[in-house]
């Protein structure tokens, strides 16, 4: 691939430039520092952000703080995940460990807990056959201390002098801090009518829809029947909800939230969308199938791209590995389209009016692999954004000369080792590779991705009540980004690390 | 919608109108039973149990409410009814053998599987085959007696005689005179008037089976599970064992007669129905008989 500067004289180079530019902060974390909410000028500036309401938003929030120089705190970013719900434990008398290998992750008794609608079928699973003090409402936060770092930030050459030019420095800053809270509630409306009810703010108490659905289960006395509408986690193999990484750079799986440089495409496989799911699975939830049709809006109430619906679906197959443990193979796919006209009114786009859409995939394999007390999960996908989204072509106007597909693969290799069933070690290796740029001019490797995490998490008591993890975690993200300054290459490695140290617990 | 959308969208639609085609009829199951409680109970489990393999598996699921002694006694029994098993008495209502016998390996390992209706005992399906065997292995070091005893041999259950109206008479006959009403009520509501006053092996209340109101049994969903619990009783529980007094395909009338109390579609209910809407009046009402019943 080619190696153009981004300083060429050539003017669409330079617009396209521009757009990576944009583009690359908005995919990945790793591409700037996080300035703490102690820096006084991010506190500021914060304050006056609007909430996230879910994780990308909150992502995206976070990007584009940096990119404006108004750095949002990272804690808002690692706060839209965990599911763990002792209101279940409560209800049935079942510690944590019942369900989760540790929680918040899944054990295959969980999944199939899930799956049919949060019910043991045991006749007991109606809220009326409960007792009348019986509230399912479960609560989770996470005070933490934790250091960030970057290397390559742009900062004034002379400290309060916006005149003097600009350098490129690294970055570090720590402190004390606090992660959102999730509120939940979800359980049983009647046998076979299941719900859900997620509250969760950022760390200011700012509150958003994280989750609201209601499901029937087992319709026609089938498992194979099952029926969701509303807001909910799309039913990835390796859920990202669920998973055990909370830092600033560990906290998302790269692959689930990567843009290609310059793409319009405001999606996260990792977010949770807004739409209907049938689904269905075996008594033991060995073998299960989703297929959703999903409000284009990525998850966002009242979106811009009303009118307009992608697909999701999904299946996997377990095993029994015998001595080894329940070993799942799945795969998935994801078809989305965004619109590229609009009527308008003043100008101003009409939501809902969306037409012309053009069309981007997300598709992939995944895996859970046991051997005994190791887990292994690993994932890889491929990503395609039409031209018309890949070049970020304005709306109502014609495909920008020159523009193509985006294209990527990404994957990762996340594993868990169980030294028992209240401490484990975590680690995970991702990667994301451009294959084809939405303009030829740009950089092969521009937006490339690589990111590594570890950590620990130790659960001090294990009961049917609450939880409490003692969480430890590194992650080291490296961007490939375009160059910042003349003296630059066309493309830089940005580095960014977190360094995380938290009490997670769950009521 | 571009044509490549509006093709997906038609295929997968169809896919998904042929998927509800297929699990639609396979939810018509035999006796109108939903699948759910139906499957792979008794799948034999050939696997060696490990007892240390099994003591944190144990821990992770079990614990809770049989407590780490496995003498029922875990951190939310006091919550819980109907009380956990203790394992250390080795005594199982869900058995294949004679009443008071050891259970077979596999009894308890189906008892895993399918749960206990109407307690807090789920459905451990998901765990595989070797956890399964592991678990039972680690259950077995709570009592003494699985060292001295064998399990008891299986009682035979022979082949189930047709459904007729003569054979469902003959149950509710059978459901008179062996005094299933006193528990069971006279309706099968689990109302009889001996219900308030039952308690387990650990005196611990407990209430007799709601027929009326439920599709799956303590110990399986079948006809051939029904005959096994009148012939092996539920240990622990007052609910007897009548082999003794139920002989051969006297079981299945009484089998055939208990399905015509349940809220499911059989062919022992709809039979029974059309014959009731002729006869209702030449039954004698089932209760005391110095109460002017049968």
């Amino acid at each position: 691939m080619s190696s153009t500067k981004h300083t060429s004289d050539t003017p669409r180079l330079l617009v396209c430039a521009l757009v990576a530019i944009a583009s690359v902060s908005m995919a990945a974390p790793a591409a700037a520092m996080v300035t703490r909410h102690s820096d006084t000028a991010a506190t500021t500036s914060h304050s006056a952000a609007p909430a996230p309401r879910n994780t990308s938003d909150a992502y995206r929030t976070y990007m584009a703080s940096i990119q404006n120089g108004e750095p949002a705190s990272a804690a808002n970013y690692a706060i839209k995940r965990v599911k763990m719900i002792p209101a279940f434990a409560r209800k049935y008398g079942l510690r944590c460990s019942a369900c989760h290998t540790v929680w918040p992750e899944l054990n295959s008794f969980g999944q199939q807990f899930r799956d049919n609608g949060y019910q043991i079928r045991n006749e007991k699973d109606s809220p009326i056959a409960q007792n009348n003090a019986y509230i399912p409402i479960t609560l989770r936060a996470t005070p933490q201390f934790h250091v960030e770092r970057g290397t390559k930030q742009l900062v004034d050459a002379v400290p309060g002098d916006p005149t003097s030019g600009q350098a490129e420095r690294t970055i570090t800053s720590h402190g004390f801090d606090l992660s959102g809270i999730d509120l939940w509630s979800a359980g049983t409306l009647w046998k076979n009518v299941s719900f859900v009810l997620l509250l969760s703010s950022d760390n200011t108490g700012s509150f958003g829809f994280e989750a609201m659905h209601v499901r029937f289960d087992n319709m026609g006395g089938s498992p194979w029947l099952n029926l969701k509408v509303g807001k909910f986690e799309l039913d990835n193999l390796v859920s990202e909800k669920r998973f055990l990484f909370l830092s600033d750079n560990g906290g998302a799986y790269q692959s689930y939230h990567f843009v290609a440089p310059g793409s319009s495409v405001d999606f996260g496989l990792g977010d949770n969308q807004i739409g209907a799911e049938l689904s269905g699975h075996s008594l033991n939830s060995y073998t299960r199938y989703s297929a959703a049709v999903l409000t284009s809006t990525d998850g966002e109430p009242g979106g811009e791209n009303f009118s307009s619906y992608d697909g999701n679906v999904n299946f996997s197959q377990a095993f029994d590995g015998g001595k080894m443990g329940v070993e799942r193979i799945g795969a998935f796919a994801y078809l989305g389209q965004r619109p590229t006209s609009y009527q308008t009114s003043g100008g101003e786009e009409i939501p809902g009016t969306g037409t012309n859409r053009k069309m981007f995939y997300r598709a992939g394999v995944a895996g859970d692999f046991f051997l005994r007390k190791l887990e292994f999960l690993p994932l890889y996908m491929h990503g395609n954004d039409n031209a018309y989204l890949a070049s970020d072509t304005p709306i109502n106007s014609p495909l920008l000369d020159g523009a193509r597909d985006a294209s990527w693969n990404g994957g990762f290799l996340e594993s868990h080792y169980y030294i028992n069933q209240q401490l484990v070690l975590l680690g995970r290796v991702e990667a994301v590779r451009m294959s084809q740029q939405a303009f030829a001019d740009l950089p092969g490797s521009l937006g490339n991705v690589d990111a590594y995490t570890f950590g620990t998490r130790w659960y001090p008591f294990m009961y049917s009540r609450a939880g409490l993890a003692v969480h430890g975690e590194y992650s080291l993200v490296k961007t490939v980004s375009p160059g910042q300054l003349p003296s630059d290459a066309s493309t830089i490695n940005i580095w960014s690390s977190s360094l995380l140290f938290a009490l997670d617990f769950d009521f | 919608m571009s044509r490549v959308a509006r093709h997906i969208a038609s295929i997968a639609a169809l896919g998904i109108l042929i998927l509800i085609s297929a699990t639609g009829a396979r939810a018509q199951t035999v006796h109108g039973l939903p699948d759910i409680g139906r499957g792979a109970d008794t799948k034999p489990n050939t696997r060696v149990g490990r007892a240390d393999a099994g003591k944190p598996e144990y821990t992770r699921y079990c614990a809770g409410c049989h407590g780490d002694r496995g003498d029922g006694m875990g951190e939310n029994t006091q919550w819980i009814d109907p009380k956990p098993r203790d394992f250390t008495q080795a005594t199982f209502k869900c058995r294949s053998t004679p009443s008071g016998s050891l259970p077979t390996d596999q009894d308890i390992i189906n008892t895993m599987r399918r749960g206990i209706v109407n307690s807090n005992m789920p459905q451990w399906r998901p765990l595989t085959d070797q956890t399964q065997a592991d678990i039972l292995a680690y259950i077995k070091t709570f009592s003494p007696r699985w060292k001295t005893e064998k399990p008891g041999t299986p009682v035979e259950i022979p082949p189930e005689t047709p459904v007729t109206t003569e054979s469902i008479l003959a149950g509710r006959a059978m459901y008179q005179k062996f005094e299933c009403w006193k528990c069971h009520g006279v309706e099968g509501r689990g109302d009889g008037p001996s219900a308030a006053s039952l308690t387990d092996s650990k005196d611990q209340p407990i209430h007799p089976y709601d027929f009326t109101t439920g599709t799956r049994f303590k110990c399986g969903t079948t006809n051939a599970d029904l005959y096994r619990i009148f012939m092996t009783g539920l240990d622990g529980t007052p609910m007897a064992s009548f082999a003794d007094n139920i002989k051969g395909n006297q079981g299945w009338d009484l089998v055939h007669y208990l399905r015509t109390l349940q809220p499911i579609r059989t062919p022992e209910a709809a039979l029974w129905k059309t014959w009731l809407a002729a006869h209702a009046s030449e039954l004698k009402p089932i209760g005391p008989p110095e109460s002017g019943r049968n």
